[in-house]
């Protein structure tokens, strides 16, 4: 027998591409938003993400050593977790928060499920919602004003009034104001001078001087890391297109308070969690579809949903609660959108 | 016999094995002292019934007998609403809509339907004790649990006998998680009971 004549079944093409690979490259990529988010918001942002880091490890270990299963930490889906929780608290909350959310993301939402690869949601994001309905008064009140910044982005006392982040204002003080038939006029006339400057100020939020949750204030950076992803190949690019696309457009339709087509949508896109979430969130490799026509729909769909909450919600910002939303429609998606098969 | 009344407690667990009466399990388990008085108001139901429709078993056709079981449950379940409301106000506000709807709660008619009407008068009786000391049991270590976590405080009592009492056992400093009291930390606190429950029978 000719020792070079060796039938095999497929896959014939192999790479050295791994799981940990792969992990530890969206590890490197959330790096250029971890400096971003020191500098913006000094130390305070750092130590609570390397809390937040070490509580979704040393939870991922002990219950994998419990329950006797090999310890997998080292692959750094955990060190991923814990990052990109801490990226969703606003930065001034308890140092306990990043600990709790991270411990309860990593055991309710990952390893109740069997692990790495077995969750439903994402982790950090059930994390997140979890102190959003534990904790709201940290979730909401304790914003900080970034480094040469103010928390809306703009240059008035609003944040005296209410402070809150961009999305924050537009939403509580602007859309409340202009939907209140018994505002006054100098009322009318004030939110419409914010709703102008909330929309000249987009650079604030491109580069990163505003406030907000830690990791989504400057969008620059996280869209470096997302093209560093992007070129090593390995995180899908139609998800955050089509995440964005429609919030884009929807949003320039039906986002601004004061009618339809008015919506600036440099300040819809990089404002709130839309960069984070669209990019690095929706874009995790097990909680979203398989198929390309699923993840253009995935990604239509929380798109719709994120416009959907900004615009009639309670909540300022949607994307959290449409991503999670989203997570849990992708089995039906996997199903109904099998290619065909080649010949068939 | 003995056993009758033994199995309602861990081997048949109405809420963690049988999966039955879920959801006033979730509804008032906001503190200890609601889950003991919707046990306790279960456990007189459930017994009472229990005994009433073991007397009567032979008497009832079977195409009508759904409908005399309720008739039956409704009774007890009136009396415990009055006296509750008459007794234990504060109790019954907390309590709310779950205590009429203990009448279709589904231990009862499971009960009645799978025990009593088949069995005699006193294994009936300690069929409900059991099957109602099992709930009150889960109810009150559920309320504890989501009360400590989701309040910081600890409400102890026994409806009329004894006064219920708060402790703040958590301190001042204590930040509650809301969660715990909502309706997600009912379905957690529930699913992290039943899986309890399963690790010890595995391990016994």
């Amino acid at each position: 027998m000719d020792s070079k004549y060796f039938v095999a079944s497929s896959p014939h093409i192999r790479s050295d591409v791994s799981t940990k690979k792969i992990m530890w490259n969206v590890v490197l990529s959330l790096i250029p938003g971890l400096i971003g988010a020191t500098y913006f918001f000094g130390f305070r942002a750092l130590y609570l993400t390397i809390i937040g880091v070490l509580s979704a490890v040393i939870t991922e270990a002990i219950v994998e050593k419990c329950s006797g299963k090999k310890i997998t930490i080292d692959d750094g889906s955990a060190v991923i977790t814990g990052i990109l929780l801490t990226f969703n608290l606003p930065p001034g909350v308890s140092w306990w928060m990043p600990i709790v959310g991270a411990a309860f993301g990593i055991l309710f939402g990952k390893m109740i499920f069997g692990g790495l690869g077995n969750n439903i949601v994402n982790p950090a994001l059930l994390g997140r919602a979890f102190l959003m309905a534990s904790w709201p008064v940290q979730m909401t009140t304790k914003w900080l004003a970034p480094r040469g910044g103010s928390i809306p982005g703009i240059s008035t006392n609003i944040d005296a009034i209410t402070g809150a982040t961009p999305l924050g204002v537009l939403k509580v003080f602007v859309g409340e104001t202009l939907a209140n038939p018994s505002a006054t006029p100098e009322q009318l006339t004030q939110a419409k001078h914010i709703l102008v400057q909330l929309y000249s100020h987009w650079t604030n939020l491109f580069f990163g001087n505003v406030g907000g949750v830690i990791g989504e204030t400057s969008a620059a950076l996280l869209i470096i890391g997302f093209l560093y992803l992007l070129i090593r190949g390995f995180i899908s690019w139609r998800i955050p297109l089509a995440y964005i696309g429609t919030a884009l457009l929807l949003g320039w339709i039906f986002g601004a308070p004061d009618g339809f087509f008015k919506m600036n949508v440099l300040f819809y896109i990089f404002s709130g969690g839309l960069m984070l979430g669209a990019l690095f969130m929706a874009t995790d490799m097990v909680t979203s579809p398989i198929t390309p026509r699923g993840r253009w729909i995935f990604g239509i769909g929380c798109g719709i949903l994120t416009v959907i909450i900004r615009r009639w919600g309670g909540y300022p910002e949607g994307v959290s609660y449409s991503i999670l939303l989203m997570n849990l429609t992708v089995p039906l998606i996997n199903r109904h959108t099998v290619p065909k098969k080649f010949g068939v | 016999m003995i056993k009758e009344f033994t199995k309602g407690i861990l081997k048949e667990n109405p809420i963690l094995v049988l999966a039955l009466g879920l959801c006033p399990t979730l509804a008032v388990t906001t503190t200890a002292y609601n889950g003991i008085g919707m046990g306790v108001a279960v456990i007189f139901v459930l017994t009472m019934s229990n005994i009433i429709i073991s007397l009567i078993r032979k008497t009832v056709p079977s195409k009508i007998r759904i409908p005399i079981f309720i008739t039956v449950i409704a009774t007890f379940v009136t009396i415990v609403k009055l006296v509750m409301a008459g007794y234990t106000p504060s109790l019954s506000k907390q309590l709310g809509i779950f205590v009429p709807l203990i009448v279709v709660n589904c231990i009862i008619l499971g009960r009645a339907e799978a025990f009593a009407s088949k069995n005699g008068v006193l294994a009936s009786a300690l069929d409900g004790l059991g099957m109602g000391t099992g709930f009150t049991i889960v109810l009150f270590f559920m309320g504890t649990v989501r009360e400590i976590i989701g309040s910081g405080t600890l409400t102890l009592g026994f409806p009329i006998l004894i006064d219920p009492h708060t402790l703040n056992i958590m301190g001042k400093g204590y930040s509650s998680a809301l969660l715990m009291i909502l309706p997600p930390g009912g379905f957690i606190t529930l699913g992290i009971f039943m899986w309890l429950k399963q690790l010890w029978v595995k391990n016994a």
